[in-house]
């Protein structure tokens, strides 16, 4: 068990390495990046800009009553925009995107390799890595972050809302409050963060892909594995960046 | 049914376009090639015959350099294909063909832009121009007599067609030579028989050679100029459809029972 263990991780790094040695070498496919550009990027932006609405009115509406509790409820606006940037709408973005996105490129991969369209694309003069792996992984690691943008913006919003329904903040004050207490610390690292769960998003997902085997039944292993690998992944990134934020006193 | 298992090499066969030598490849303990040896001459059909399992398809993904042999050596039309760079293999595979078992068409791409894709990818370095890879497709689409499926995708085909684009995607680059993993398998007896009359009308157009494998004896009795058997990672036998027909060996005889 340990054993198959390490030599997965062993057969991911050698994948991971390989891709930091292509994605330097001519030719470079970018009609291809930018086609996944836009199945990557705007295809998921609905389901990631539902996904952080509703978490934003959601955190409001639960953290409203402890608040009110301590008399505390005008800092409603700050304790969600810190909660939601640093760490909620980055995290959710990610595993929606390890959801769909990294299934999707599992499944897609591990079914071109069972019906040997990657041999066919070595066989018609084309690199199956650059064309499909390098891409693919460029593609999440620049649009992960832009989602991830989005959702800070869109859950703030729901934010916005939830601090409504209860109660009345006008527009300009909750916006004030919001750019008042975030600063560079909270946003800079958030942002680098989804830099990394993109990359491992798209990496995992093609690595699957690109080694599934045993027919149709192993195209839906591919695509599962893609998602508990990469999502589980993103927690483990996610705790190694609040490591170094707290020893570089970002927190 | 014409007999044309018969029919000769249409072009100079004394020359080799593939030497085989002393090829090993194992998988573990599985060794699934063990000391083939083989020529192909030029405009020959030759069929390897073998039960599932028994490296056909190994042999021929060696051929391609999808794979890399443990020993022995491959020359394909002067190149020795395990010593070949990316660059290299790129250069041979304009001239060597695959039509894969799958078919693999990419299920992404229309029909039209599955036949561009290898003309773009190996004729990216020359002038070639839009109207010159449309004439190139519709003339693939109509040797096969599908040019009225260019703006489909591949799945609104059924298996024949796939197989034909196939085939026509295989033949836009006009190899030298064709090697085709079970091109009838998965389809039924007469469509399997259209397609194995349309390799040899293809072949007789563009003077290819080819190495078929098959389990089909249908279509072996119709392409084959040479039958090989493979068995226990060798050549077994060789010899023509019915030379084997009619051989007394009972490893051979149950091919054709």
């Amino acid at each position: 068990m340990i054993k198959n263990i390490l030599i997965e991780i062993g057969l991911i790094a050698r994948f991971t390495g390989r891709f930091f040695i292509e994605v330097f070498k001519p030719r470079f496919e970018f009609n291809e990046f930018l086609r996944q550009c836009f199945y990557i990027g705007n295809k998921s932006f609905p389901l990631v800009a539902i996904t952080a609405f509703i978490m934003g009115l959601v955190i409001t509406m639960q953290s409203r009553p402890t608040l009110v509790e301590f008399g505390a409820q005008a800092w409603l606006p700050k304790m969600i925009s810190v909660s939601l940037v640093r760490e909620i709408a980055p995290v959710i973005t990610a595993l929606i995107c390890a959801g769909k996105i990294g299934s999707g490129i599992g499944a897609e991969l591990g079914s071109m390799k069972v019906t040997e369209q990657i041999d066919a694309m070595d066989v018609s003069g084309t690199n199956p890595y650059k064309f499909l792996v390098v891409t693919r992984v460029m593609a999440t690691t620049l649009m992960i972050p832009i989602l991830a943008i989005l959702a800070d913006g869109i859950s703030l919003y729901g934010g916005y809302l939830g601090c409504n329904i209860h109660g009345v903040v006008s527009w300009d004050l909750f916006w004030n409050q919001v750019f008042d207490t975030l600063v560079y610390a909270d946003i800079v690292p958030s942002i680098l963060k989804t830099f990394f769960f993109g990359f491992i998003i798209g990496i995992i997902g093609c690595y699957q892909g690109f080694n599934s085997s045993k027919g149709t039944e192993g195209v839906g292993q591919s695509a599962n594995y893609a998602v508990v690998i990469s999502s589980l992944l993103v927690f483990i990134i996610d705790l190694l960046a609040v490591q170094i934020t707290d020893a570089l006193n970002l927190n | 049914m014409a007999n044309v298992n018969e029919h000769t090499p249409n072009t100079n066969t004394t020359e080799n376009v593939i030497t085989i030598t002393n090829l090993h490849k194992a998988f573990g303990d599985n060794k699934v090639i063990n000391g083939f040896n083989f020529n192909l001459k030029r405009g020959e059909n030759a069929v390897v015959l073998g039960k599932s399992g028994s490296g056909k398809s190994v042999l021929i993904k060696l051929i391609i350099g999808l794979m890399k042999p443990d020993q022995g050596s491959i020359n394909v039309l002067g190149d020795k294909v395990e010593k070949l760079n990316t660059s290299q293999l790129d250069e041979m595979r304009v001239k060597v063909g695959f039509l894969f078992q799958s078919n693999a068409l990419y299920d992404s791409m229309t029909v039209r832009e599955n036949l561009e894709f290898p003309l773009r990818r190996h004729w990216i370095k020359k002038s070639t121009n839009k109207d010159e890879v449309n004439n190139l497709v519709i003339e693939a689409l109509t040797n096969v007599g599908l040019p009225h499926t260019i703006d489909m995708m591949p799945s609104e085909l059924s298996g024949g067609m796939r197989k034909r684009i196939a085939l026509a995607r295989t033949l836009i680059l006009k190899p030298e030579i064709i090697l085709y993993d079970e091109p009838t398998t998965g389809l039924d007896p007469i469509t399997g028989k259209e397609i194995s009359h349309l390799m040899l009308d293809l072949q007789k157009k563009y003077n290819t050679s080819s190495i078929i494998i098959s389990h089909d004896i249908n279509c072996v009795e119709i392409v084959a100029n040479r039958i090989i058997m493979l068995i226990d990672g060798t050549c077994y036998a060789t010899g023509t459809y019915k030379e084997l027909e009619n051989s007394t060996d009972p490893r051979v005889k149950q091919f054709f029972e």
